[in-house]
């Protein structure tokens, strides 16, 4: 109800029923006298009452779906952008974005949308809040909350006329009919609210006016370490001049005789294929032996040489071929690039079959596998020292295989040749 | 007395031709009906029981250790847990589980009881909200101080930062911030529209300046306009619709944080309804343990009767029962996947280090609850204070067996360790109820624990034989 125009010492008039039959009864016969501003006010929601005022169907739900919507579409545009766009998430090389995963955020920012909308559509729709009603001058309105229940008829009405409507509302029942005052208060805030509201908007531009300014200038000061997680500690880093140490070094060495892993050459024939220094001095004298072991430090088995014959189809085969020959599936594949024109300054694989390797003693043959030679890289770091031992043993048959003479050949098997 | 007697029979009618009365007590009115629940929020010196500053006390008490932890945990680290290689996760996981799944019964009672039309609900509604709204600030604590370095979780938010990151939508850790956030929104939005119309009952009826001033503000200038109502129905309608979705959301996408990953025991399809259906058996369990002392405390026995009580006692036998069908159907997929990780890590669960924490769980949410199936026990106040209580009890269990038993036997038995708790673990737990219960002691002091409007509607369609 606004403030009082038509001249009227009151804003409107307020009838006062005991049971919502009595409201419901009341509010038919003031739709059918044609009134638009006038309204019933019950304790609980009265069904039926929205018939009996002919209260059209409210468009909240037409809001609220057109929130839901905005709540769909700015998830997946938020999930498709931050991680398919901004910052590409690429997780073991899956699509940058799918249906599938962004659906949870997309259903729960819908419904977030869509609830909030909600609740502030109902209540902007209703025009509240509103903590200022002119009907909370009448005293008795206090029980339309409670237990009574009322209508109300406001004076703007183009069909009010002070006269009639209070006959009609005599003859709803009403156990009272009362005028709402006009409570001529003023309508706008005062000087000093606005004033404070003033000041008060200004004074929030101080601050977001300092973060703009230092964001946008620069410093040749350090940033601000406002949390220090472990970035200062007490504790010396390596290469660090300490004053506790004679040589001033925060680094300590290693005890005397510390072997590093993997480094423990306990034997140097087994370890790498060549003589101690003193075999050495010894074998020298006896025969012109390389200063390579003679014969792989491990015994000539089955079970060695079948172990060794894997580790060979593992590691060897792919360059030097299953034979030994060089004639693995890489070097095939090179040879058919150079025919092409391709695979430029390719280094054929070692036959390991020839005499000249044939030739070499097993530690030499160790030591090529261990550290490489001319364009093979050294499988010391792959391949484990028994192992690399067997793949020699193996090799040695391969060579005996490629060089046999019918000899060779048991009596009993030549006919199957 | 001899009415009251008729009224208790009645109310309690299994016949489904005579429709029971809801709400008890021949002479109650819409005004004594106000003058019962408001008058609890008015009465502040005269009608406080000496049991709710005695609870309030300790309550803060506890709030006040918690807040000491916790100020402790940020400057020293999540290290004062016990959360060790390989259980990271260990308590606080457990609780934010335990704490999100008790908060399902309140949007659950509001928003699917309601549009099934069952009216039963409007006695504990408001008080099932509450209690959800408290549930999730302890379960929302749990993530946030686990995290360990809390000055940077907004990281799990999208905000645009100095770093040009932004966090993976792919990850269920970050769909349980947004589900979890919805929820709180929501259930917070649907309880304070439900408020809106009692606190102007309130504002009405108030004697002082002050308490009509402060509850005026709240109320937002309701007058109880018709015109109002229609657009406020259709809300409560819109906002119930969307509810009922969310919250079966919800503990779904908690159990992603579980199933999603690779671990034996987690990564199962059945987690999503197993998981909904113990949140919506321990929600029940916890409103029918706050609701049995209050509504005695503060008198509401003819509000909240028997009857109410008894209908959540069949919801709790209902949904225990799909919890112990769940437990068995896990066991059965283990041997049926034949999958020996699976084997192992059930067969563990039920005869391995944690048997004791297993065997607790199983008949406090399976065996206990099937007491329920005896009238005599589902209309006895004390016994259903008991089976709740051990429900409850045993939903937490859930969530450790889960949780620790899987983490701790994981793919490596190098890497094996059996989870220790310290005090730190034990107090921080017990200071989260020490939050719930303050925010819940200042509810049914200073809010409309029962939803008036509602119940006088009811009270209308009863009394007018609609």
């Amino acid at each position: 109800m606004d403030n009082n125009q038509n001249d009227l010492p009151h804003l409107g008039l307020l009838a006062e029923y005991e049971t919502p039959e009595a409201l419901m009864a009341a509010a038919e016969k003031v739709r059918d006298g044609g009134y638009k501003r006038w309204d019933t006010h019950t304790p609980f929601p009265v069904h039926g009452i929205d018939e009996a005022m002919g209260i059209k169907n409210t468009i909240l739900p037409w809001i609220v779906l057109g929130a839901g919507a905005a709540g769909t579409v700015t998830a997946l545009v938020l999930q498709y952008w931050t991680n398919a766009v901004a910052y590409p998430f690429l997780i073991s090389g899956k699509p940058l974005f799918s249906w599938v995963p962004a659906f949870p955020v997309t259903f729960e920012l819908t419904v977030l949308f869509a609830g909030v909308t909600t609740l502030f559509a109902m209540l902007g729709l209703n025009r509240l809040p509103r903590l200022h009603n002119p009907l909370f001058n009448v005293k008795r309105f206090a029980r339309a909350t409670q237990d009574r229940f009322f209508l109300a008829i406001d004076s703007q009405d183009p069909l009010f006329n002070d006269s009639s409507a209070k006959a009609l509302l005599a003859g709803t029942g009403a156990s009272a009919v009362e005028e709402v005052p006009d409570d001529n208060s003023a309508t706008t805030p005062p000087m000093w609210m606005l004033q404070a509201f003033v000041a008060f908007a200004f004074l929030t531009f101080i601050p977001i006016g300092i973060i703009v300014g230092s964001w946008k200038s620069t410093s040749d000061k350090p940033a601000w370490h406002f949390v220090w997680d472990m970035d200062f500690q007490e504790s010396y880093r390596t290469g660090e001049q300490v004053p506790l140490f004679e040589n001033g070094m925060a680094m300590r060495a290693p005890v005397e005789g510390t072997i590093a892993t993997g480094e423990l050459f306990a034997s140097s024939s087994y370890f790498r294929g060549v003589l101690d220094d003193e075999t050495l001095d010894k074998a020298q004298a006896d025969r012109s032996a390389s200063e390579y072991v003679e014969f792989a430090p491990i015994a000539a088995t089955r079970p060695t040489l079948e172990r060794g014959q894997e580790r060979f189809a593992i590691y060897c085969a792919p360059c030097h071929g299953d034979s030994g020959y060089g004639d693995g599936i890489v070097a095939e594949r090179a040879t058919s690039l150079i025919a092409t024109g391709g695979a430029n300054g390719w280094v054929p694989p070692t036959n390991v079959t020839t005499p000249v390797i044939a030739s070499q003693p097993d530690g030499q043959l160790f030591d090529s596998i261990t550290n490489g030679i001319r364009n093979m890289p050294g499988y010391g770091k792959q391949i484990s020292v028994d192992d690399r031992w067997a793949i020699v043993l193996y090799l040695r048959a391969l060579q005996r295989g490629a060089n046999a003479t019918i000899d060779d050949v048991p009596q009993s098997e030549r006919g199957g040749l | 007395m001899s009415s009251q007697y008729d009224l208790q029979i009645q109310n309690e009618i299994e016949d489904p031709t005579i429709r029971p009365k809801l709400i008890m007590g021949d002479s109650t009115t819409y005004a004594s009906l106000d003058d019962d629940v408001v008058g609890i929020v008015e009465g502040f010196v005269e009608k406080t029981p000496m049991a709710w500053y005695l609870m309030i006390a300790t309550s803060l008490s506890i709030l006040t250790m918690l807040g000491g932890i916790v100020a402790y945990l940020i400057v020293t680290g999540v290290g004062i847990w016990g959360n060790q290689s390989p259980v990271f996760w260990g308590w606080p996981i457990v609780n934010f589980v335990f704490w999100v799944g008790i908060a399902h019964a309140g949007t659950l009672i509001s928003a699917i009881l309601f549009l099934l039309k069952q009216d039963w609900r409007t006695s504990i509604n408001r008080f099932a909200e509450a209690m959800t709204i408290f549930a999730v600030c302890c379960a929302g604590l749990f993530p946030g101080i686990h995290v360990g370095r809390m000055w940077v979780v907004y990281w799990l938010f999208p905000i645009p930062n100095q770093m040009e990151m932004w966090p993976n939508f792919r990850s269920p850790l970050l769909w349980d911030v947004f589900a979890v956030s919805t929820y709180a929104t929501i259930s917070l939005l649907f309880w304070y529209m439900g408020l809106i119309p009692d606190l102007a009952t309130i504002r009405d009826r108030a004697t002082t300046k002050l308490r009509q001033g402060i509850y005026a503000i709240f109320s937002m200038g309701w007058t109880g306009s018709s015109r109002h109502w229609h657009r406020y129905e259709k809300a409560y309608l819109i906002l119930a619709g969307l509810a009922t979705p969310l919250v079966l959301s919800v503990h779904t996408v908690v159990s992603f944080d579980f199933a999603v990953s690779q671990l034996p025991g987690w990564h199962t399809t059945i987690f999503p309804p197993y998981f909904v259906a113990g949140a919506i058996f321990s929600g029940f369990a916890m409103v029918n343990t706050l609701i049995i002392p209050i509504r005695s405390i503060f008198k509401l026995q003819h509000v909240v009767t028997l009857r109410h009580l008894e209908v959540m006692n069949k919801v709790i036998l209902a949904t225990g029962s799909m919890v112990g069908y769940a437990y068995a159907m896990e066991f059965f997929i283990a041997w049926y996947s034949g999958n020996p990780y699976e084997r192992f890590v059930f067969e563990n669960r039920a005869f391995g280090n944690y048997w004791w924490a297993y065997w607790t769980m199983v008949s406090c949410n399976v065996i206990f609850p099937q007491l329920f199936w005896f009238k005599g026990i589902r209309r006895s106040v004390p016994a259903m204070l008991v089976v709740c209580i051990f429900v409850n009890v045993g939903m937490w269990f859930e969530r450790f067996v889960i949780t620790v038993t899987s983490l701790s036997r994981d793919f490596l038995p190098g890497s094996w360790n059996y989870f220790k708790p310290t005090a730190f673990d034990y107090l921080t737990f017990l200071g989260s109820f020490g939050l719930f219960f303050t925010l819940f002691l200042l509810f049914v002091r200073f809010l409309p624990m029962i939803a008036i409007s509602e119940v006088k509607g009811i009270l209308y369609k009863q009394n007018s034989g609609h």
